[in-house]
């Protein structure tokens, strides 16, 4: 088949129990502008159990087409069934370009359909455009723990792939009327073809109501706040502001903050409205994961401290010392005192 | 029980530096480690080992320099270590590599468990290792907490955003290892010693004859790198010193109402 052949954009809506997760949403934004780019389709995947809500979801969030894949077996995620699904679905549509959110399932999924697609992924991407002339996608995506960036090509396959963390783009508007076209694939695979088979699960009890990756506000405490006691105040600043707490690596290995807190390389991309950045440095490892957040406020004692550097907002001095005056100013503007 | 771990040799990123006036890597001086999480993985492998008996055999693609992080492994207690290295496998992106070690796996096999890093933190992809494991054609369970093996079964703790699953699955598998699998341990003394009079043979590609050539090495690879640049942090940062916090405060929000940012 000629490269040419292979039409639109495809976006694999995932869900987890039946309740998709936003990063598919996140991706249909993006593949819009891919798929107008490239003048094709834009298309969702939902494979599932129930995929009622998946649906729903591709629909409001602007999917052209959306492919479902409906049963039992697709309960749970498991790269031998969603593998097969997926697989199949390329072999008859022959999609252009796939976006995947980087998930641990997301992952897997990914590399097992660039294998045995014969064709590159590229992992993590941040920004993605269209070559106009060679219809290539340009992923680009960081190396090196954020020291360096690239931008990578996958001109002489097709699908050409790529997966993007949660966080990394922000969902588009709603759009309430979409008309969707919704092809039902009738796709099943044998018990005996799915080698792992999910057998119970424990739920992360989540600390607080509003997820990292989703939160407008993050007040986020490194090594500068000097132990665990001190992000008490952190934690009543975001409620203030309706958002949710963050965290360096330092501050999570120092055991003050769970790891799923952790914003960066190893942990969670963000793209908040406002990051407030206490007492953290601000390697390279740690601007990755947060530093396309709208507005970048700092405090921190060092002056030269590279967080500086990508904040807008720099306060030199003792966050120990700003916080509750924060605190004390955000009540006074919210009239709660 | 015979265990295999993929061990990455990758330069420590928290010491690339940028050149200022080129605006490029700072390669030089970087000093280069294991993998971080692949010795989560090595840690794992050592544990089964002790509880279920067998040998771990630990494989790493990449120049001859990549023998001290493979010694590094012997040192913690891995039996036996091997390189993979060819000219012809150099330039081998997330397909090309994974192809590779999985023929390199084929040959030394069997095994009954794969380990491998959840991600290398240069290229930061996590694709490499469910890749071997779907070249291989086996079962894969990424982002493990635990494994516990039960005859020919193993039963598997895996992380995914929501909590945490228990997998069941029939072996042989390949699982990858976070920070969260275990505690690395340290290499002991005799261990060091013992690591620097190991033999570690070459694997190259005169030893894998039914490799297939044309999907390995930069010609084998579908992706390529177009062009890289290092992030521009133009600094237009507005400082404001602390002379009264309250003050400050206010200042700051009010910047951030005008933004309509609260
Ligand atoms: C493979 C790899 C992956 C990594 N992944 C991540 C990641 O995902 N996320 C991440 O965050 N890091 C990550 N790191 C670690 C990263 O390199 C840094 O070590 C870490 O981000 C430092 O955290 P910190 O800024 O809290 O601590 P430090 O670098 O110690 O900085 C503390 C800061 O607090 C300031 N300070 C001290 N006291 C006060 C005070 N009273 N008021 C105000 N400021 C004060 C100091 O001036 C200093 O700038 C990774 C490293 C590696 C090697
Ligand atoms: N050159 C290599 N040699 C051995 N193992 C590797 C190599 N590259 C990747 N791996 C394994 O694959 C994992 C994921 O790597 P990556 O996909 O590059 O993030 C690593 O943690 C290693 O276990």
């Amino acid at each position: 088949m000629e490269l040419k052949e292979y039409q639109d954009v495809w976006v694999f809506v995932q869900c987890f129990q039946g309740q998709p997760r936003d990063v598919g949403f996140e991706l249909l934004g993006q593949g819009r502008l891919l798929a107008d780019g490239l003048q094709q389709k834009l298309c969702a995947v939902v494979i599932g159990k129930d995929v009622d809500e998946g649906i729903k979801g591709a629909t409001e969030y602007g999917a052209d087409i959306i492919y479902v894949v409906q049963g039992a077996e697709y309960e749970n995620y498991s790269s031998d069934a969603y593998g097969h699904a997926f697989l199949e679905l390329c072999e008859k549509y022959h999609p252009n370009t796939i976006l995947i959110g980087a998930t641990a399932n997301g992952r897997d999924l990914g590399s097992k359909l660039a294998i045995c697609l014969h064709t590159g992924l590229t992992a993590d991407c941040t920004a993605l455009s269209v070559e106009a002339d060679t219809g290539n996608v340009v992923w680009e995506r960081p190396a090196f723990g954020g020291n360096l960036y690239a931008r990578i090509l996958c001109s002489e396959t097709r699908p050409q792939m790529g997966t993007v963390r949660p966080g990394a783009f922000k969902k588009l508007e709603k759009c309430k009327n979409n008309q969707a076209v919704i092809i039902r694939e009738n796709i099943r695979t044998a018990e005996a073809d799915i080698l792992t088979k999910v057998v119970g699960f424990i739920k992360a009890h989540d600390e607080s109501g509003v997820k990292l990756e989703e939160a407008e506000y993050i007040v986020s405490g490194g090594r500068g706040m000097k132990g665990p006691e001190n992000f008490e105040m952190l934690q009543e600043l975001a409620d203030l502001l309706g958002g949710t707490v963050g965290a360096s690596r330092a501050s999570v290995d120092a055991g003050w903050v769970p790891q799923t807190k952790q914003v960066g390389q190893t942990g969670k991309t963000v793209t908040p409205k406002v990051y407030i950045a206490c007492g953290i440095s601000g390697a390279v490892q740690h601007l990755a994961g947060m530093h396309e957040a709208d507005t970048i406020i700092a405090i921190n004692k060092d002056a030269s401290a590279p967080i500086f550097e990508v904040a807008d907002y720099g306060i030199v001095g003792d966050a120990l010392e700003m916080i509750p005056a924060m605190i004390k100013e955000i009540r006074a503007v919210k009239n709660l005192d | 029980m015979n265990i295999v771990v993929c061990v990455k040799q990758v330069p420590d990123t928290t010491e690339i530096k940028i050149d200022p006036v080129k605006n490029t890597l700072i390669r030089q001086g970087v000093p280069s480690i294991m993998n971080p999480f692949d010795k989560n993985a090595l840690e794992e492998a050592l544990q089964l080992k002790e509880e279920y008996g067998g040998t771990v055999t630990v494989i790493s693609m990449g120049p001859q320099q990549a023998k001290a992080t493979l010694r590094q492994a012997l040192s913690m207690g891995a039996d036996k270590a091997h390189l993979v290295t060819d000219r012809a496998f150099g330039g081998s992106d997330t397909y090309a590599t994974s192809y590779i070690l999985a023929k390199v796996i084929e040959k030394l096999g069997p095994f009954d468990v794969i380990l491998g890093g959840k991600q290398a933190i240069d290229g930061d992809t996590g694709q490499t290792a469910p890749s071997i494991a779907e070249h291989l054609g086996i079962a894969r369970l990424t982002h493990i907490r635990s494994i516990k093996i039960d005859g020919n079964k193993c039963i598997v703790e895996r992380e995914i955003e929501e909590g945490i699953e228990i997998v069941e699955a029939k072996l042989p598998i390949l699982c990858t290892a976070t920070k969260e699998t275990n505690k690395p341990r340290y290499a002991t003394i005799k261990g060091k010693i013992d690591s620097l009079k190991a033999e570690i043979d070459d694997i190259t590609l005169a030893d894998l004859p039914n490799m297939d050539t044309t999907k390995i090495g930069l010609k084998g690879s579908p992706t390529r790198v177009k062009s890289t640049f290092t992030p521009k942090r133009q600094s237009c940062c507005e400082i404001f010193e602390i002379v009264d916090p309250r003050e400050t405060a206010k200042v700051l929000f009010g910047k951030l109402a005008e933004a309509k940012l609260l």
